[in-house]
């Protein structure tokens, strides 16, 4: 196994829209096979990527119901790279920005996420190794 | 392009542009699957190719500008089948056609 290391990414954009969210969880998985210890602070429209109210919804115009859908749903993919990480010795620690939060109503979020502040997301990137910013446009 | 099928099943009569970096959604030899978080796996991965096939079978005409084309290195053969490329000093006069235009 790699090292183990402790990384931190920021990211801002909310789900579905931007290819930068894909990525960000790609990065995370890729820690999480390696066992990092990964802290994510969420900030922007990126608080609502684990929020717990988020539904599959079946695709007409393709004709599948919800199930054979599958839609990808960044809350059940947050959740499993939590699993993962534990999975390899690592953890996340998944900030959501709390002002943040409160702007959108983003209260509900899955188990393991927590609020916290910039000031977390100061703390978190002194304790790692490398940081790492995705910003939105 | 998911959208366009939704209204075209609901009665739209539309046409498809396909500019600057979006003519790569024309390319049939494509493949986005293997898309995994963890034990989360992607079982429908976008099949964006096939989606423009699907509209143009149902009578959407799919056009691409030329020039984006072969700026991209893309090969005409490399397309799905009824795709029609417009020249950008046409794509004026192919907008103009039309009642709505919409920029996404």
């Amino acid at each position: 196994m790699a090292d183990k290391k402790t990384i931190t990414i920021a990211i801002m954009d909310a789900p579905y829209e931007s290819g930068r969210s894909t990525t960000a969880l790609r990065l995370v998985d890729l820690a999480a096979k390696r066992g990092y210890n990964i802290n994510v602070f969420a900030y922007e429209g990126a608080v609502l990527q684990p929020f717990a109210a988020q539904k599959a919804h079946p695709n007409a115009v393709h004709g599948r119901d919800a199930e054979q859908e599958n839609h990808f749903i960044p809350k059940d993919a947050i959740a499993a790279l939590m699993r993962e990480a534990e999975k390899n010795g690592g953890k996340i620690d998944w900030v959501n920005c709390g002002l943040c939060v409160d702007e959108r109503g983003a209260i509900d979020a899955i188990p393991g996420v927590r609020r916290g502040s910039p000031a977390d997301f100061w703390q978190m990137a002194e304790a790692s190794d490398n940081t790492l910013v995705i910003a939105t446009r | 392009m998911w959208i366009h099928g939704a209204m075209k099943g609901a009665g739209a009569d539309l046409a498809v542009l396909l500019r600057g970096n979006a003519v790569n959604y024309l390319v049939t030899r494509q493949d986005a699957g293997g898309l995994a978080f963890g034990d989360w796996k992607q079982t429908q991965p976008p099949t964006i190719a096939s989606d423009l096939a699907a509209l143009a079978a149902k009578g959407v005409e799919v056009c691409y500008v030329a020039e984006d084309l072969a700026e991209r290195g893309i090969e005409r053969n490399e397309l799905i089948n009824g795709a029609q490329p417009v020249a950008r000093n046409a794509v004026a006069e192919l907008v103009g056609r039309y009642g709505r235009v919409w920029y996404w």
